[in-house]
């Protein structure tokens, strides 16, 4: 058991599928996350794909101060991700709204809705900091739900 | 065919034991190809197993016990039919078939496609329906060249056992049925310029877009034994002999296969993805044409033998 136990820490680490949601933020951070899968970065060199559909997904990438309109989406598609999950804050929106801060359409930061593992800072953040940021949710992954094949952390 | 023979195909060679690792070489061979055409690097050779191993140990979101039911039972009999159509294959010279289990073959070999309709209606999502729905019309499509194709060779070689036909003398009709199942390859794996039942960033993940966890990891599973069963299907009958030797006969038939899944990969990664009545068009047109014409040559060739 203790093996296997090792190989399924092993194995979230080595392959982490990302699920990109952009919660009302403004393209920048997206265009970032999205350069990450681009020759230049070539994340899948570590096992990191973006995938469709949140049931597929280990990772929750969210850019964007949660507005009212996103909110409902947001909160479905956490809770369709089967565990165990990680969540991404990427760039300053859903870390503190950034410049959106007290509008009335803005339901977040993020960690009001949401439980958040990474926050990545910055307007937007670097890939370089994108994928540091994945790598330590990574790491968070392998630690969660340390009793492998069912049970929740 | 002896019990122990047969199980010794359905177990070991080429059955769960060589299919399963070569499936993942072969999924990550795909991977691995399309990223350095594209100019990145591409994942390590371990990557389809660790996917495997981590879709394997997640906890899959609770459903009702018959939606469970349906969700491990469509992925596990796809991997059973192909499993049971890999132990078919004339792989070795000695592996005496049984009469008809060419008419078994084709007809294991279409279980896989039919699951993976099925799953996509019953799942409900808007994308596993659409994604069902171009697997159903393309199924139907290359069917008709691939089944011409087999029966022409049948017809050439005046039998419906896998050995003789793999192993009968027959060039013209040989070389045309090849290049037909060729070109149903790409459409049957769902690779580049027909990935339209899969296709991704359109409609997500097709038929297993609602597909999470161990029902996920089956279907990959079942996708990368999809690639052994076919490669394997045309690299048995591409060469009308074997070499003799048990080992010499696994290494070939491998080294063939990986030559298959190369040549269909570069095909994926040079292509952009067809509209459906575009891949329609192309086998209606150009295979089914090459089918027909190898059927007549192998009805005529009989009929010159017969006095």
């Amino acid at each position: 058991m203790k093996t296997l136990n090792k190989l399924v820490s092993i194995a979230r680490k080595r392959s982490p599928w990302l699920f990109h949601l952009n919660a009302g933020g403004c393209n920048g951070c997206d265009i970032e996350l999205v350069v990450c899968l681009s020759p230049r970065y070539d994340v899948e060199q570590v096992g990191i794909l973006l995938v469709g559909s949140p049931r597929h997904a280990d990772i929750l990438c969210v850019t964007g101060p949660v507005t009212h309109g996103t909110r409902a989406a947001l909160e479905a598609i956490y809770n369709q991700m089967p565990g165990p999950k990680a969540v991404v804050a990427i760039g300053s929106c859903p870390a503190s709204c950034d410049v959106f801060a007290g509008s009335p359409a803005i339901e977040g930061p993020l960690d009001r809705i949401v439980p958040v593992d990474v926050y990545i800072p910055g307007c937007p953040p670097r890939p370089h900091d994108i994928i540091n940021g994945v790598a330590r949710a990574v790491t968070i992954l392998a630690g969660k739900g340390k009793d492998t094949l069912n049970k929740d952390e | 065919m002896s019990i122990g023979r047969s199980l010794l195909a359905l177990f070991v060679i080429p059955g769960l034991l060589y299919a399963v690792p070569m499936a993942w070489l072969m999924l990550w061979i795909e991977r691995k190809m399309r990223a350095r055409m594209q100019g990145r690097i591409g994942p390590f050779f371990y990557q389809p197993f660790f996917d495997f191993v981590k879709l394997m140990a997640k906890r899959p979101i609770p459903r009702s016990s018959f939606d469970t039911l349906w969700m491990i039972g469509l992925p596990a009999s796809a991997i059973g039919a192909l499993l049971a159509s890999l132990a078919l294959l004339p792989v070795f010279s000695t592996s005496s078939g049984f009469i008809g289990d060419l008419v078994l073959l084709i007809g294991l070999i279409e279980v896989p496609p039919l699951c993976a309709v099925l799953a996509g209606f019953a799942s409900r999502s808007i994308f596993g329906q659409v994604g069902a729905t171009r697997e159903a019309i393309l199924s139907i499509t290359y069917n008709l060249p691939f089944l011409t194709a087999i029966v022409a060779l049948a017809t050439s070689a005046r039998s419906i056992r896998l050995t003789d036909i793999a192993l009968a003398p027959s060039g013209a009709v040989r070389a045309l049925v090849v290049v037909t199942l060729l070109l149903c390859l790409p459409v049957k794996l769902r690779v580049n310029p027909f990935s339209l039942s899969n296709a991704e960033q359109e409609i997500y993940a097709g038929p297993t877009t609602e597909f999470d966890g161990p029902r996920l990891a089956l279907w990959e599973l079942a996708h990368g034994l999809e690639w052994v069963v076919l490669t394997g299907i045309v690299a048995c009958i591409a060469l009308p002999f074997r070499i003799g030797s048990g080992i010499a006969d696994i290494a070939f038939f491998t080294l063939l296969s990986l030559i298959l899944v190369i040549m269909v990969t570069m095909i994926g990664a040079a292509t952009a993805r067809l509209k459906i009545s575009q891949a329609i068009n192309f086998y209606l047109k150009w295979s089914i044409g090459m089918a027909i014409l190898a059927f007549i040559i192998a009805v005529l060739g009989g009929v010159a033998l017969i006095p």
